[in-house]
């Protein structure tokens, strides 16, 4: 036998059932008392990451859970939230014959809403405008440098993503014929957001995103309990991690004690990636920014600082900021993703889901993007299914 | 959009590193990698590294983790599960 890498090796700890079993049991135990330490009878916790969604949907850790503890989906999922002004902009620039490159997901997100004729990156290139996907920025940028072609790059995605922006920017690696969209956009301030504006039971427990936090720090987290009195946990991705950090807020629930833990050490520092947020802060600034369905969120996104101004197609081709009458219109009729990436509504509330909204024939952004939580749930059944097939075979 | 591939630094030139994920052999952008070398082992995200990834420190974590979850299982009184 060959010696397991040290990367296998943590991924089989942190997917072992019979660990994973041990944690359920405590939470079992912890939970009701939990429960009634916070004065409610299901305690509700929100992942902010799409990835967390996944492996809470594809391992089944929801049906894992006791009746006193629902796991929500929040807002993590970047493509699902890019305005679909964005995507309108950079159809119609590939359609002028600028090359327009992006990362997989936000190549079928739809555009603004407009019935049949809703854009789409994909759509124009079925109809032979220059669109291109790409695995990272630092391809994107091989490729504009390698044929001079003029091209724009999609910039889409979190705190984790924008540093893959940030570095060529600020390194003055940027060729003169590649300028950027910038979608990025920040997660503290739509945490927040959900806290103070999404009705509903309140959000009890945070999984804070374990990658996004490995460029910001842990410490970005520290808000959520010193301002709302809500425990949050930053957390690794492998089942294990989520169960743990479950459990350890219902832990700081029952106490009455909620604090900030860092589960993701083996990944996530305390202050993060110092050289990744020097370089996001010299390319960009915070400014006010929209969110697809949701509208403007306060210094929730960056733009480039006036010295960039080179590298931004805003500037470039006269890109505007989306006006309120974008956003109010920005889902199709009927599509409930804002309040699924709010954490205030479930994809099975949706009449469209599974219905005429489908992952091959996505009607809503939420189910366009691998993370989005609608998708997440086609594909691997949230909703209490196997709740119910376990109560059917008389497993719970 | 934030999933973040382990993988092994096999070399680093400038800006650029060549990293191994068990067996699959990418370039990616290392400019933010501030005290990474070869042989380390990091996360790469949109062909970013973002991180370190400490493979002791999963299992010292997952150690100290195990205790308290073996003290919640043990404390006495109403389990309270049905």
């Amino acid at each position: 036998m060959g010696e397991e890498s040290p990367i296998k090796r943590v991924e089989r700890l942190y997917r072992s059932s019979e660990e994973v079993r041990s944690v359920v049991g405590a939470i079992w135990k912890v939970a009701p008392q939990a429960a009634e330490a916070a004065g409610v009878d299901r305690v509700k916790i929100m992942d902010f990451c799409g990835t967390h969604e996944w492996t809470i949907t594809h391992f089944g850790l929801r049906s894992l859970m006791p009746p006193q503890v629902e796991l929500v989906a929040g807002p993590g999922c970047p493509v699902c939230i890019t305005p679909g002004y964005y995507v309108d902009a950079a159809a119609s620039l590939a359609r002028d014959g600028v090359r327009v490159l992006t990362y997989g997901d936000a190549y079928r997100l739809q555009g603004t809403p407009r019935g049949t004729e809703t854009d789409s990156l994909a759509r124009a290139r079925s109809e032979g405008a220059p669109v291109e996907v790409v695995y990272s920025v630092m391809d994107a940028v091989r490729r504009a440098r390698g044929d001079g072609v003029e091209s724009v790059f999609l910039a889409v995605g979190f705190e984790t993503t924008a540093p893959a922006t940030a570095s060529p920017v600020t390194r003055g690696a940027v060729p003169e014929n590649l300028t950027f969209i910038n979608v990025h956009r920040l997660t503290p301030p739509i945490t927040r957001y959900v806290f103070e504006r999404v009705p509903g039971a309140p959000i009890l427990g945070v999984i804070a995103p374990g990658h996004v936090s490995a460029i910001t720090g842990a410490a970005a987290w520290e808000f959520v309990p010193r301002d709302y009195g809500i425990p949050a946990v930053v957390t690794g991705f492998e089942p294990l991690d989520v169960v743990l950090a479950v459990l350890e807020m219902l832990r700081q629930l029952r106490e009455g004690r909620p604090r900030l833990v860092n589960e993701y050490s083996r990944v996530v520092s305390w202050e993060g990636n110092l050289a990744a947020k020097r370089a996001i802060e010299r390319c960009c600034e915070v400014v006010d920014s929209a969110w697809r369905g949701i509208g403007f969120v306060e210094e929730s996104g960056l733009a480039f600082r006036r010295e960039f101004s080179r590298v931004d197609a805003a500037e470039r081709y006269g890109l505007r900021e989306p006006s309120p009458e974008d956003w109010s219109r920005d889902l199709p009729p009927g599509c409930r993703c804002a309040e699924v990436t709010l954490g205030a509504a479930k994809p099975t509330d949706c009449p469209m889901f599974m219905k005429v909204c489908t992952p091959g024939t996505p009607y809503g952004p939420c189910m366009v993007s691998q993370e989005g939580a609608c998708s997440v749930w086609a594909r691997y059944g949230g909703g209490g299914r196997a709740e119910e097939v376990a109560r059917e075979l008389g497993l719970i | 959009m934030c999933l973040g591939i382990p993988g092994r630094v096999i070399e680093l030139s400038g800006d650029v590193a060549l990293v191994d994920f068990l067996g699959i052999r990418r370039e990616v952008d290392a400019s933010m990698a501030e005290g990474i070398g070869p042989g380390d082992y990091v996360v790469v995200h949109a062909g970013v590294i973002i991180s370190k990834l400490d493979p002791e420190e999963a299992e010292r974590t997952l150690d100290a983790w195990r205790e308290m979850v073996e003290f919640l299982s043990s404390e006495g009184g109403d389990g309270g599960d049905g």
